[in-house]
């Protein structure tokens, strides 16, 4: 079971609904976090488990040889993503903007584009009981976020049978990175929060989800602001909203401390019971 | 020498476009004809990446010997920039070309 935490606001609570969930439901399951938010991992601060392994990832990228170059300008003409410039009688490669398309290395006629490595993050796999975690961080100054996040759905798909439930914390927005976040998943769990710029983030957040015909239910975070837009529009849209965190300072003081949250509030645990219901009734659907 | 100028417009009346990779336009001043021509550039704003090398390039293909702009190339387009050998004043921003003009020429305008 591939479970994928999305928001089309950041800051809605992706990183506060996974490690909660994903802690809680260790209680019970074998669970694996991944924290695909690999520009800015912040899930691994509120999970404290012992590090089991750590990998250099890598990417593939073009690299000019002079010699052989015959400046025909095809490599610059193919790269869509202006990766590769054509600078009098040179050609510039720009590492950080290269998709790794492989185009102008495949199609120079002389092979003066052969691809080679570059380090573009890390991986560290954490585990403390029946929680894995894994998490990815791209190295300063990388642009694409997308290839790290494919080699990681790789790695969790090499390492963890079907047993384990798989909660991903994905990236905000709804560009590539989330998609590539989300794409291979059984369900995704959009959080919002009931204020008009989180209503506007939901419908976007929607909207991607449709066009990937994914699956996909809410969860209202900080619920007692703002207004009951969120909840109308779930209504109109027939969304089911799985759970509401209510909107508490406790929850801000423990998160501000790096701790979890349901072991404290009660409340923040009932609501997590009943998105857990929802994923073990899944899992048996799939079973039969 | 030619002068090249980040702008919205396509005159000297036309403010300064502060961005260099994203500028709408730019404004090629050759001071020894007293010809100024525009390039429209204003395509680069449909890129998603890569807007900074791809307006250096062009800029490259009228070998100005100086340019001036607003906030000034970030990384990628500044190391086009580099290999092009041309100058860089930046702090034009808040201008239109004819006063950006003047400000270089009166040596107010900061050496990127």
């Amino acid at each position: 079971m591939k479970i994928a935490v999305a928001s089309g606001k950041g800051g809605t609570g992706k990183t506060t609904l996974s490690t909660n969930l994903a802690s809680f439901l260790a209680e019970n399951y074998p669970v694996v976090l991944t924290d695909l938010d690999v520009e800015e991992p912040n899930s691994g601060l509120f999970i404290e488990a012992e590090l089991v392994s750590e990998e250099r990832k890598f990417k593939m990228i073009p690299e000019w040889i002079e010699d052989k170059c015959t400046l025909c300008g095809i490599c610059q003409k193919v790269c869509n993503f202006h990766a590769v410039i054509q600078l009098g009688p040179m050609i510039m490669v720009f590492p950080e903007l290269c998709h790794g398309c492989y185009a102008c290395s495949e199609l120079c006629p002389e092979d003066a584009l052969p691809m080679i490595r570059k380090k573009m993050g890390q991986l560290k796999h954490f585990k403390k009981g029946n929680l894995h975690f894994v998490e990815s961080r791209l190295d300063i100054g990388e642009e694409q976020a997308v290839p790290l996040i494919k080699q990681t759905h790789k790695y969790i798909d090499q390492h963890f049978d079907k047993d384990f439930i798989r909660i991903y914390d994905a990236p905000p927005g709804t560009s590539c990175p989330v998609m590539e976040a989300v794409k291979d998943t059984d369900f995704v769990i959009l959080i919002t929060e009931p204020t008009p710029f989180g209503l506007h983030d939901l419908t976007l957040a929607v909207e991607t989800m449709r066009e990937l015909k994914k699956e996909f239910g809410v969860v209202v975070n900080r619920y007692g602001i703002g207004n009951d837009d969120v909840l109308k529009y779930c209504q109109e849209e027939q969304i089911a909203v799985l759970a509401k965190i209510p909107n508490d300072r406790r929850i801000a003081e423990l998160y501000s401390q790096g701790k979890l949250i349901y072991r404290e509030i009660p409340e923040v645990r009932e609501e997590l019971e009943k998105v857990k219901e929802l994923i073990i009734r899944r899992m048996e659907e799939v079973v039969r | 020498m030619k002068i090249a100028f980040t702008t919205k417009g396509t005159s000297w009346g036309s403010a300064m476009d502060p961005r260099f990779g994203r500028t709408e336009y730019f404004l090629i001043f050759d001071e020894e004809k007293d010809k100024l021509s525009a390039y429209d550039n204003r395509a680069a704003a449909n890129d998603a990446h890569g807007a900074g090398p791809k307006t250096a390039q062009k800029l490259f293909e009228y070998s100005p010997d100086v340019l001036i702009t607003g906030n000034g190339p970030g990384g990628n387009a500044a190391a086009v920039l580099e290999k092009t050998g041309v100058k860089i004043y930046v702090g034009a921003g808040d201008m239109t070309a004819k006063e950006a003009y003047k400000a270089y020429k009166d040596n107010r305008l900061k050496q990127f």
